[in-house]
């Protein structure tokens, strides 16, 4: 009977050793795993201001693009970015709040609000190139706005809209519905209510959504590829209607071309493109910690 | 309200109230014409791939597109097999798919179950960073970082390879899926894991036979998601990967994705109207339906098991 227990009890503890062991050899793999990720954004930003280092300089911001890699620059394509998200921000900012405002606070269970919400969530995971394709055909050709500015915003404003809408929406959910109720017991009407009190509240939330949103935008090259922008412009843009370059194109005209000093530009320009990108994530990370630090509920 | 009042301002009250009422109707149309952009983004989208396409496929037959094993439109004689295209997207995805799926998994069951609350506030957004990387910039560190590497271990390697776009693109989509895995396993209830451990589980077992099949729902359709994603990544597989379309499975070798060669026709000068200039219709067609169907299922997947908990 002892010998039994003992041997059982042997069993288990060696069976238990051994699963404790597992465990933990399963608690470093994870881990790895994870530093992997970090690991890897290490080497890429290593790699490429190493690769960056002596040509970025002052004559790179102010110079335009060259057929001679030490007198080329991204002046052009810096502006077009500029004028690029500041068009896209006009345009995508009020329909993307209009749009998640009405979804919010308006909208009951009605197969069209269902259907719409089911057709975001779709336009959100649609492969950035078919919105190339839409802007090439719907804004290039049909309404004939050529390879300009404004095309290149309206496609841009349509590829950001999800992101935009969801990100608004998650901003005005947060609003505790006893301020609505309030409103509305003082005789506010709806417009009311959103105006004064729930756009107010939520405004931090949306912001950091938006300037993610645009973020992304200034990243994204395959739609503007697409609807033809270019990659050799000597001359900055003067309103919406002219053609353009923008950051990500350059870079993808330097990165593929077959000689090697070119990569260097190519390295330069996206370090001043992650510069550009990782200030308006800091801004969105200080706008989201300040707004939960002055949180009213 | 008005009753003691005279009955001017009782007038005037119902006037502006009859106002307000107009004002509010107009904005609630307003809001909802916003709303309703997106419904006719897509329609907008299906449209124009509809139109043009038909146009395609009234020169070429769907089953020739489809079935065709040799893809030459812009050079003679001509040939419209779609399959090296979809055979490229594939090789790319699937080493994606090999690279991202099993670190994304087990960095967000890391995140979830093991990371301390510090580690894990730290981990996540720089994570995040990586999502955030333009994808020309991934396009850029695989020719300059991955493929070198690639050529000095295994030299038989192409210049350009879908070995290297593969890896960059499923180190892009890693980050969707740590952080959609993380949110499946954190969304399972705490007194799961509780039980668990009061029968003696240790962490693996509680993570991998208490959470893991309570999660799978949220980790399949993160996978869909993330893979989808992969289908429809554009510039680093037109920087890494190469133009030539091929029927191969070796990822040594150069390859065309779908995309890349959509972004390879609106590069040159193919004018605007000619078949090959449609191919793109067709091609971006092709690239809308599966990414489509994957979406769908994934949101399906998601909402039939959200409020299994609740």
């Amino acid at each position: 009977m002892s010998e039994v227990a003992t041997i059982l009890l042997k069993s288990e503890g060696s069976n238990l050793q051994r699963r404790h062991r597992r465990s933990r050899m399963m608690k470093t793999f994870f881990q790895v795993a994870t530093w992997t990720g970090v690991f890897i954004l290490a080497i890429l930003l290593i790699q490429i201001s190493w690769q960056a280092m002596g040509w970025l300089d002052l004559q790179f911001l102010t110079s335009f693009p060259s057929r001679f890699a030490e007198k080329a620059g991204i002046k052009a394509a810096l502006w077009g970015t500029i004028w690029l998200i500041l068009l896209t921000a006009v345009i995508s900012i009020p329909i993307g709040v209009g749009a998640a405002v009405y979804l919010e606070e308006y909208s009951g269970p009605s197969w069209l609000n269902t259907t719409i919400e089911i057709n975001i969530a779709n336009l959100a995971g649609t492969p950035s190139i078919v919105y190339g394709i839409l802007g090439l055909a719907l804004f290039v050709r049909w309404l004939d706005l050529g390879r300009s500015l404004l095309a290149g915003a309206l496609t841009m404003s349509l590829l950001i809209l999800p992101v935009t809408i969801m990100a608004s929406r998650e901003a005005l959910r947060a609003v505790p519905k006893s301020i609505r109720l309030a409103s509305f017991a003082l005789g506010a009407t709806r417009w009311n209510t959103i105006r004064h009190h729930l756009l107010p509240a939520a405004l931090p939330g949306i912001m950091t959504g938006i300037i993610l949103a645009l973020s992304r935008a200034i990243g994204e090259s395959a739609p503007l590829v697409m609807i033809g922008a270019l990659s050799y412009v000597a001359f900055t843009p003067n309103g919406p209607m002219d053609s353009f370059s923008a950051l990500p194109i350059q870079i993808f005209n330097w990165a593929s071309r077959p000689q090697k000093e070119f990569y260097s530009l190519a390295a330069a320009g996206i370090v001043v493109l992650l510069l550009v990108l990782l200030t308006m994530n800091a801004a969105a990370i200080w706008i989201r910690a300040r707004a939960q630090k002055d949180s009213r509920w | 309200m008005s009753t003691t009042t005279t009955s001017r301002t009782a007038l005037d009250s119902l006037r502006v109230r009859g106002h307000r009422r107009w004002v509010e109707e107009a904005i609630r149309l307003a809001l909802f014409l916003c709303a309703f952009l997106s419904v006719a983004t897509t329609v907008g989208i299906i449209w124009v791939l509809v139109r043009e396409a038909s146009a395609f496929f009234f020169a070429v037959s769907p089953i020739e597109f489809l079935t065709g094993t040799r893809w030459a439109p812009l050079i003679e004689p001509r040939s419209f097999g779609v399959l090296p295209l979809v055979c490229g997207t594939m090789l790319v995805v699937a080493g994606a798919a090999l690279v991202s799926l099993p670190l994304g998994l087990a960095s967000g069951i890391f995140l979830s179950e093991y990371a301390s609350h510090r580690s894990r506030n730290i981990l996540k957004p720089v994570l995040e960073i990586l999502a955030g990387v333009p994808t020309v910039v991934y396009g850029y560190f695989a020719i300059t970082f991955v493929t070198p590497l690639l050529m000095r271990v295994l030299p038989q390697t192409q210049v350009f390879n879908a070995a290297s776009a593969a890896f960059v693109v499923g180190i892009m989509i890693l980050p969707m899926v740590c952080s959609l895995c993380d949110d499946a396993c954190r969304a399972v209830p705490q007194s799961l894991r509780d039980a668990g451990y009061a029968l003696g589980a240790t962490e693996l077992e509680v993570s991998t036979q208490v959470v893991l099949p309570g999660a799978l729902s949220g980790v399949l359709a993160s996978f869909v998601l993330a893979l989808s994603r992969a289908i429809g990544e554009t510039m680093a597989v037109t920087l890494a990967a190469g133009a030539t379309p091929k029927l191969t499975m070796n990822p040594l070798e150069s390859i065309q994705t779908m995309t890349a060669y959509i972004v390879q026709v609106s590069l040159g000068d193919t004018p605007a109207g000619g078949i090959s200039y449609q191919t793109i219709f067709a091609v971006g067609a092709l690239l809308f339906v599966i990414t489509l169907i994957m979406n769908l299922l994934a949101n399906r997947v998601l909402r039939r098991f959200r409020e299994v908990y609740e």
